[in-house]
């Protein structure tokens, strides 16, 4: 796989829900190569801001050659990409990470907040039998269009929508049972998860975040307690942008 | 045009080299740059054993710089010397090993190991903020400085690089204190120790609550601090600090150095090395500089 650091042109932009927005880019290069569960960084055109912005694909377009990113406003640099109008151009570098692997027979695809993006992608390319798992604090996204490709059951914090509570609530009151769980949300979900996962004896795929510097793998920012050896450092630190995005549930401490 | 500059006896193709922890040893960059084509690489600390470095997050942006706090992560020298340096030695550039350690007897004995290695120079990392033991407590007190440079010239067979912190009142004192413990070159500056706090949680951004503090933020503190030890010592300097472009690298080498690395950087461009040597030859044509020697310390 190469990794290229490209300039793109937006060819559309969607407000999905307060703070939240899409957006199609033109990359054809990074588009070809890329997979569901890996990532891109993407650059500040304000030069106070250094640090690129790890994202994960949301969807490929592999006719057109254009990939999907929906993002929250978390910070300055997000609030700069939100500004951004259709045929801007934006740096990014991609793809990066490793990605989910496709396997298992019935799947539960679980994204909590802005970890529910790249199960579009994801959903796209499992062919098994899908379950998606999805849970909000309140405003819903992307839910819709998740529903073409299997049954969408919700959690929300305030209970206005599905079952009130988290992810794992949502699971347990639909009687949900899976072969193998893939998931990217907070870090109190994917311990959540991981937790059922062993409970039931269910492979898991999840998917961290970590802040990173470099993205490929370089300054060892972004690393993870793991149970084996990292291939850099030899010692139990996996890099979340080289190694992961995506890890088996077991592999890691979160 | 010449761009050849030499550092105690090792001759360099042009004076841009990367900035160590920022490039780890080359590998991940080489899609992005042709490392035949650098004066040098600095590769990221190693140590006699493998450290597992600090808890994250170990990274913060702050305005036009970055806090870093990796504690030196990094897989020792055995894995070091069988993995890295015969990945460097494909490559026509200059290989300097970053050596840190907790205690004397750690560098000496990370030092000794690297005697028989087809390595170039060796860096000695007296200035890391972010590791509690060693690191930049020898690099804080004058004396501490000119004994760990004149015990690990005891034994390094390859010329020494003393990299200076600019956490000290007198970085001047510290330049000296390295170059009578015998230092061959001085690296300056590293990191400038800092903090990041968020408001809206009320808890330190940095696990390890401070960290080092780099990009163009710290530029103007580091071309001052070139300029000073460049006037107090009479061994050549390897500049750095928040050198972004070939622009910044010339302040630094008019400022008197003779190398210039680049680190920050190339997180936010990872071609920021090629396009920095590049930059250096336009800026040569523009002024007609046949030499870049003529360059440095030419501030007026």
């Amino acid at each position: 796989m190469m990794t290229r650091k490209i300039s793109t042109t937006i060819t559309r932009i969607d407000k999905l829900a307060q703070d939240v927005y899409s957006m199609w880019l033109k990359a054809d290069s990074i588009v070809k190569e890329a997979r569901s569960g890996q990532f891109v960084s993407l650059y500040c055109k304000d030069g106070s801001r250094l640090l690129p912005r790890p994202i994960s694909i949301c969807e490929l377009d592999r006719m057109n050659g254009t990939l999907r990113l929906v993002y929250r406003i978390l910070g300055e640099g997000t609030k700069e990409f939100s500004t951004l109008k259709e045929g801007d151009t934006i740096e990014i570098m991609g793809p990066l990470g490793n990605g989910f692997t496709l396997e298992g027979k019935k799947a539960l695809l679980i994204g909590g907040g802005i970890g529910i993006p790249p199960m579009l992608e994801l959903a796209k390319e499992l062919s098994c039998e899908k379950q998606i798992v999805l849970g909000y604090r309140d405003e819903l996204f992307l839910n819709n269009e998740l529903e073409q490709y299997g049954k969408v059951y919700i959690s929300t914090e305030d209970g206005s929508v599905g079952t009130k509570g988290n992810v794992i609530d949502a699971i347990r009151e639909n009687n949900l049972d899976a072969d193998m769980i893939f998931a990217c949300g907070p870090t109190p979900m994917l311990k959540g998860i991981k937790a059922y996962a062993r409970e039931y004896g269910i492979k898991a795929q999840l998917s961290l975040e970590e802040r990173m510097a470099c993205g490929i793998g370089a300054c060892l920012a972004c690393v993870c307690r793991s149970k084996e050896v990292d291939s850099h450092t030899h010692v139990h630190n996996k890099r979340i942008c080289k190694e992961g995005p995506v890890f088996y549930a077991q592999e890691v401490e979160l | 045009m010449n761009l050849k500059v030499n550092l105690a006896g090792v001759g360099l193709k042009n004076p841009v080299m990367t900035a160590s922890g920022t490039f780890g040893s080359g590998a991940e960059y080489s899609d992005f740059v042709d490392l035949n084509q650098l004066g040098a690489v600095v590769t990221k600390g190693v140590a006699n054993i493998p450290w597992e470095g600090n808890p994250t997050p170990r990274i913060a942006e702050t305005y036009g710089g970055m806090l870093n706090a990796v504690g030196l992560q990094n897989p020792g020298m055995d894995v070091f010397a069988k993995r890295d340096i015969p990945f460097l030695k494909q490559y026509d550039t200059r290989i300097i090993v970053n050596v840190v350690g907790k205690t004397t007897e750690d560098y000496i004995e990370a030092v000794e190991r690297l005697s028989n290695e087809a390595v170039d120079m060796l860096e000695i990392n007296i200035s890391c903020p972010n590791v509690k033991e060693g690191g930049i407590a020898f690099g804080q007190n004058a004396k501490a400085v000119e004994d760990i440079t004149k015990a690990i010239k005891k034994v390094a067979k390859q010329p020494i690089i003393m990299k200076l912190s600019p956490n000290v009142t007198d970085i001047v004192e510290m330049a000296k204190a390295a170059e009578a413990g015998g230092a061959d070159v001085l690296s300056l500056i590293n990191t400038l120790t800092g903090m990041k706090i968020d408001i809206h949680k009320r808890k330190h951004v940095l696990a390890n609550k401070t960290g080092g503090l780099s990009g163009p933020a710290i530029k103007p503190v580091a071309v001052r601090m070139v300029y000073q030890v460049s006037r107090g010592v009479n061994i050549p300097i390897i500049g750095m600090g928040g050198i972004m472009t070939a622009e910044d690298a010339i302040e630094f080498i008019l400022a008197g150095a003779t190398g210039v690395a680049v680190g920050t950087a190339n997180f936010v461009n990872p071609c920021a090395t090629m396009d920095i040597i590049h930059g250096i030859e336009e800026y040569m044509k523009k002024y007609h500089i046949s030499d870049i020697k003529e360059l440095i310390g030419s501030v007026e």
